[in-house]
């Protein structure tokens, strides 16, 4: 059955989620770039906006239930939805089954659970629905991955991004001391606990300085943009990059 | 040998992250509590890695305590019925204080002199109600006599871990305590050295104290049992020399059957300790002539656990074994230690049950207390879902806090701008130009900003944020689509 994918040309609904569109537009360049590079044709549903994460994980369930049924509106006819984000996947398949049973419409829970399994986070969706490791990218750069906790725990990603940077041309990837400990970050945890999310943060961004490590890849921007933070505040001079514009690189490319 | 009046207490407590600020300035136990916690975790992942049912044995510890609580009623009329007929007698207390009422009424009325005196073994459920104090109140004398315990009775400090109540103090500082408050200025530092000090001072209670105060991590409905496991033998003096046993217990330690230890006693001190098994595991039932204590007394105590049976997402929380792995594997404790939670239960588990005992009333700010990681999760033994359960409190306490707050009206705000593709857009454009006057250019040109007005100012005490780009994805998609794509 996946094998038979491998070479379809799929058509991807991009769900760019909301602050990857405001803030990292890079990312949803790149994936697009690597999913056209292999072939497959990339549309986004204009009237998508959030999955609502932000609100539900800080106790705001009101506000967050009505995305569920914007979500399915915008993408219940994909072939596939990609998002370059793990923990707004997380989000969607952990909750939006029970967030549908909650808004109790019958027609939103059958929708909700037939689409979700069509729902990939990026790397997922190249290692897993495509069956792929090598998706002929080039980038010559010292690298460390952060395996972002929703990506590691909820999807259980596993290996999946490190085959794929392992296959990435030029790369020289460094391995993370503790790679499956939090960067701090958690949503609004980080304003509300600030003393404690800086404490984890400082541990993060020694292990990452300890690898020697140009930049700092992930699965999801919102763990790198805390990264970044600290690092740009060090004046560190390191960089964090998302999986996808890891390997959207080519010849050409620069940091 | 008062205990200090510096206890732990939900109703007094700071909020969760005024506490954390005090115990991220203590080096020392920091350092303490970072190397415990690997060390343990490095034990734990060993010993759970060399079993290969490992996930099968959590799914059925999940369902052995899941059952259990939906059928509690059940379970603990057939306990008291059992435990009764061997020869025990069971008291029910509604509340922390009944049980306290309960416990000194016992220990006065089995004491033999007007001075009475008790020897504990470790019992989180009495810390918990803070009993020490109502016994001390009261005249009686109390010696803790599991070490961790005895080390924070002796040091006027308070338990930070469920099960390594002692967790943040290192070898020297033991040794300190133990110079001081046993008279002992020569002694060594070795942990040989400790083991005898405390092994001198704890004998000669135990031969002469009369009763002991007992927690108990199982209670077996089915013959009326009670299990204690531990790691010292210090227990088994207190549950075995005694003319009188108190046990005090919260009425969530049931299990059903006598063979679910099976898989309780393979699951908890892999979890708990990271050993294979606990090196004693002691079951008693009832009183037997001539063997152990001769009157045994269990009191049942609630103290708002119906309650939290009552919600049907919260209730998870009962299945709760006391292994402590959620607290060894969290990186918010791993930063701040137990003390900042302001309860006897610290940690994860301690930021789901504490702020549930007290009904909201009291310690808010738990649920909050973590960035949802999982890592708690993955190591449950019992999988207890500890991040759903903190957003399901999240709400309830965003509930509480009704709308007219700051947070609630821009989470309000938010929550329109997502249901309009049209709001979403208008905010993108408003919010690169609200930005406009905090952001500077740095070395390279790029635009960040190094300083936000508010609660956002947390974010930029440590981090910079990078100046919003001025296309958005979508503006980017529009643009490439009218050019042929």
């Amino acid at each position: 059955m996946l094998h038979s994918h491998r070479r379809s040309v799929l058509q991807v609904s991009l769900f760019i989620t909301c602050y990857n569109d405001t803030l990292f537009p890079e990312t949803g360049k790149a994936v697009v770039k690597v999913l056209e590079r292999l072939g497959h044709t990339v549309d986004f549903p204009a009237g998508q906006t959030c999955c609502g994460q932000m609100h539900w994980n800080t106790g705001y369930q009101a506000e967050a239930l009505p995305l569920v049924g914007r979500f399915v509106a915008q993408f219940r006819h994909a072939e596939a939805v990609v998002v370059p984000s793990s923990s707004c996947v997380a989000m969607m398949r952990d909750h939006y089954p029970k967030m549908a049973e909650e808004i109790g419409d019958r027609k939103l829970i059958a929708e909700v659970q037939e689409l979700l399994p069509r729902v990939y986070e990026f790397s997922e969706f190249l290692t897993k629905r495509l069956g792929l490791k090598d998706v002929g990218a080039y980038y010559p750069h010292r690298v460390t991955y952060h395996a972002s906790c929703h990506g590691l725990r909820n999807l259980g990603l596993g290996d999946g991004p490190l085959n794929l940077l392992r296959s990435v041309k030029g790369i020289d990837l460094v391995e993370i001391e503790s790679p499956e400990q939090c960067c701090g970050f958690g949503g609004t945890f980080a304003v509300k606990n600030a003393d404690v999310s800086s404490a984890m943060l400082a541990e993060k961004t020694t292990a990452v300085l300890n690898t020697g490590a140009e930049a700092c890849t992930a699965c999801d921007n919102s763990c790198l943009m805390h990264i970044q933070g600290a690092l740009h505040r060090q004046r560190t001079g390191v960089r964090t990059v998302h999986l996808a514009e890891v390997l959207a690189g080519g010849e050409e490319a620069g940091l | 040998m008062n205990s200090s009046s510096n206890v732990l207490d939900p109703r007094t407590s700071p909020t969760f992250p005024i506490a954390a600020r005090a115990t991220l300035g203590d080096t020392q136990l920091r350092k303490n509590v970072r190397h415990a916690t690997e060390v343990i975790q490095s034990k734990r992942a060993r010993v759970v890695g060399e079993m290969p049912d490992w996930q099968e044995l959590r799914e059925s510890g999940r369902q052995i305590r899941e059952h259990a609580m939906a059928n509690l009623d059940y379970y603990l009329e057939e306990f008291e019925r059992n435990c009764i007929r061997a020869g025990g007698q069971v008291h029910w207390a509604r509340d922390g204080e009944e049980a306290k009422r309960i416990v000194t009424a016992l220990v006065k009325a089995h004491a033999s002199s007007t001075s009475p005196e008790v020897i504990k073994i470790k019992s989180m459920t009495t810390e918990e109600i803070h009993l020490n104090l109502a016994l001390e109140a009261e005249g009686v004398r109390v010696y803790e006599t599991d070490l961790a315990e005895l080390i924070i009775q002796l040091g006027h400090d308070r338990p930070s871990h469920i099960v390594v109540p002692a967790l943040h103090k290192n070898r020297q500082q033991i040794r300190e305590i133990f110079q001081r408050e046993m008279n002992l200025p020569d002694l060594g530092e070795k942990p040989q050295d400790l083991a005898d000090a405390a092994r001198k001072f704890l004998r000669e209670k135990f031969l002469r104290v009369g009763t002991a105060v007992s927690g108990a991590n199982f209670l077996i409905a089915e013959t009326g049992g009670v299990c204690i496991v531990e790691s010292e033998g210090n227990g088994r003096m207190c549950l075995t020399l005694p003319e009188t046993l108190i046990t005090v217990a919260g009425i969530d330690k049931v299990l059903p059957r006598y063979e679910d230890l099976e898989v309780m006693l393979q699951l908890l001190p892999r979890s708990a300790t990271g050993e294979r098994m606990n090196p004693y595991n002691s079951i008693w039932t009832g009183v037997h002539a001539g063997d152990g204590p001769k009157n045994f007394h269990v009191v049942l105590m609630d103290n708002a656990r119906t309650e939290v049976l009552a919600d049907g997402e919260g209730r998870q929380t009962l299945n709760c074994i006391r292994c402590g792995a959620c607290q060894n594997a969290c990186p918010v404790y791993r930063q701040t230690g137990g003390h900042a939670y302001g309860s006897v239960y610290a940690g994860p588990i301690g930021a789901i049950l504490t702020p549930q005992l007290q009904q909201l009333h009291h310690a808010q700010t738990l649920p909050y207390a973590s960035s949802l990681c999982g890592a708690c999760f993955e190591v449950c033994p019992v999988k207890i879902n500890i991040p759903e359960v903190l957003i399901h409190l999240r709400n309830k306490v965003v509930k509480q806090k009704g709308a007219l707050n700051p947070e609630a009206l821009a989470m309000k705000m938010a929550g329109a701008i997502f249901q309009s593709e049209r709001r979403f857009r208008a905010a993108q454009r408003l919010g690169r130009i609200a930005e406009t006057p905090l952001v500077r250019k740095d070395g390279s040109g790029e635009g960040w900003i190094g300083w936000l007005p508010g609660l956002l100012g947390g974010w930029t005490q440590v981090r910079d944020l990078r100046e919003m780009p001025k296309e958005t994805f979508r503006d980017w998609w529009e643009k490439r689509g009218s050019h042929g794509n």
